[in-house]
């Protein structure tokens, strides 16, 4: 990194710092009211005595938790499903538009749906977050395993390779970087769902805490669920994506 | 054809799951057969409950919409015209950009109530990131040269971004437009399922928790209807707008 480079990064955390500042002091002679607004001083605190006693990595292990188990299940069942369909020209033409029917429709509003069906439990969140984050991940492996280069399935035929082993030395190796992608947004959503999830049926979990939190008045508790869940969803993207530059070294030109 | 063959599968399975109803006689509170719901769908058209509940949800999308997107907007033509603040705030906005709009809806509770506020307040949030970056991005991209004749014309800055900025960038904010569009409406109906009384998704969420299985499906069905028309028509427009060159600039998510 050149020194200017530095410079600059360590300027733009300096104007981060400042903002901060600039809440605490609107916090502490705003005239806003504590309920509402807590100084980053008292949201630091709630966070330093939540993570003493445990209370909060609990609850934070318990959302990344339900996150991972739905975003897993979506993943394997968005890949293997997509690779069916995106290999097959028949599938494509007879499945591929009613996936595109049903992808407008916002992930949430499956939410009442399967709530009839399994009721306000642990269980309902789960489904829901696979259902969710499944569709980034199957529309993106549709994509990428139905527009291989064709020279490679040309070298494919050549081979005499049949269609499974087309589909796993060839055309999933080559859709890597739509998949990958597909999967960074499926971990957005599930991170979405599971806070929403929470919040519906009260199962433990960071959701739940900072609805709780607002609902008695704890403002500093809430900022530091807030905060937690902002870091959830940066450190989880920042993971995904150096796992998609390691993954993808092969491609740098 | 194309469209002939997307249909059969979709069809096909309507039948199945009418046929299945007729057959076994069941009297379920989760499910209900696609006759029904088409009846229970007609019903609320025809007594304005779908007019209303979606005029709700419009309302608080768009103002949202207005008040994030266009200071989006503004924002970006500042960073992306005087690149130092563009890097002085970057790390600020990479801070606060993975905070999903869903862990604000207890913040919002707590300062706003509910009602429309606190669901406009958190589109407004949702929306503001995707045009900032999409907005940015197109600045950045514009073609030097014509920054470089705005120069030698001396144009004042408001000139400068009227004459040159704003038409040179027009298609790209268009997609980020589109984008932010979509999501307005999701966000806004999953505020609606997860906690604000008003609204397509509280209608939703109101006929799962009473165990109207028709209505709830209608209503997942309705969602469905509003989503796809919005971004028929939006890619209609841009389609007459900027013409076909347009459509090839690439939403990436």
């Amino acid at each position: 990194m050149s020194a200017s480079r530095i410079m600059w990064t360590a300027g733009s955390v300096g104007v981060t710092a400042l903002l901060v500042l600039g809440w605490q002091i609107i916090a502490n002679y705003g005239g806003i009211p504590q309920v509402f607004l807590p100084g980053p001083d008292r949201a630091w605190s709630a966070l330093v005595d939540g993570f003493a006693n445990g209370d909060l990595a609990e609850l934070s292990l318990a959302t990344i938790e339900r996150m991972i188990y739905g975003w897993v299940l979506a993943s394997i069942v968005g890949i293997v499903l997509g690779a069916l369909i995106g290999s097959s020209r028949i599938a494509r033409e007879y499945v591929a538009p009613m996936l595109e029917m049903v992808r407008p429709i916002p992930v949430s509003a499956f939410m009442p749906v399967v709530i009839a069906f399994l009721g306000l439990t642990g269980a309902m969140v789960t489904i829901v977050i696979a259902i969710g984050s499944i569709w980034p991940v199957l529309l993106a492996t549709v994509q990428g395993v139905s527009s291989v280069e064709p020279r490679l399935m040309e070298v494919a035929r050549s081979l005499r390779m049949g269609r499974l082993e087309t589909l796993w030395k060839i055309a999933l190796p080559s859709s890597q970087p739509d998949i990958l992608a597909g999967m960074r947004i499926g971990l957005t959503v599930s991170l979405i769902l599971a806070v929403i999830g929470e919040m519906l049926t009260s199962e433990n979990g960071l959701g739940w805490h900072v609805l709780m939190a607002a609902r008695s008045f704890r403002s500093a508790d809430l900022f530091a669920g807030v905060i937690l869940l902002g870091l959830i969803g940066l450190v989880s993207n920042v993971i995904l994506q150096e796992i998609e530059r390691y993954m993808l070294r092969w491609r740098r030109r | 054809m194309k469209t002939l063959k997307g249909l059969l599968l979709p069809v096909l399975l309507l039948v199945l799951w009418e046929i299945s109803f007729r057959v076994s006689g069941i009297q379920s509170d989760s499910i209900a057969a696609p006759s029904q719901i088409a009846v229970a769908f007609w019903t609320a058209l025809a007594d304005g409950t779908i007019v209303r509940r979606t005029g709700e949800t419009l309302r608080a999308a768009m103002t949202g919409l207005a008040i994030g997107g266009g200071s989006g907007l503004v924002l970006s033509i500042i960073i992306g015209l005087v690149p130092p603040i563009a890097r002085l705030l970057q790390f600020s906005f990479e801070v606060l950009r993975p905070v999903p709009a869903v862990a604000l809806i207890p913040v919002a509770i707590l300062v706003l109530g509910f009602g429309y506020g606190m669901e406009i307040a958190l589109v407004a949030f949702a929306t503001f990131w995707p045009v900032l970056i999409y907005g940015h991005a197109a600045i950045v991209n514009i073609e030097p040269q014509l920054l470089d004749v705005s120069r030698v014309l001396r144009l004042n800055p408001f000139s400068r971004i009227t004459k040159v900025v704003l038409p040179a960038t027009m298609p790209r904010y268009f997609v980020a437009f589109r984008l932010a569009v979509a999501v307005a409406l999701i966000v806004a109906i999953t505020v609606e399922i997860a906690a604000n009384p008003i609204g397509i998704g509280y209608e939703l969420m109101q006929a799962s928790q009473s165990l109207r299985p028709a209505l709830m499906f209608a209503m997942v069905l309705w969602i469905g209807i509003v989503g796809w028309t919005l971004n028929a028509v939006l890619l209609f427009a841009q389609r007459r707008l900027f013409g076909p060159a347009a459509m090839s600039l690439a939403v990436r998510t």
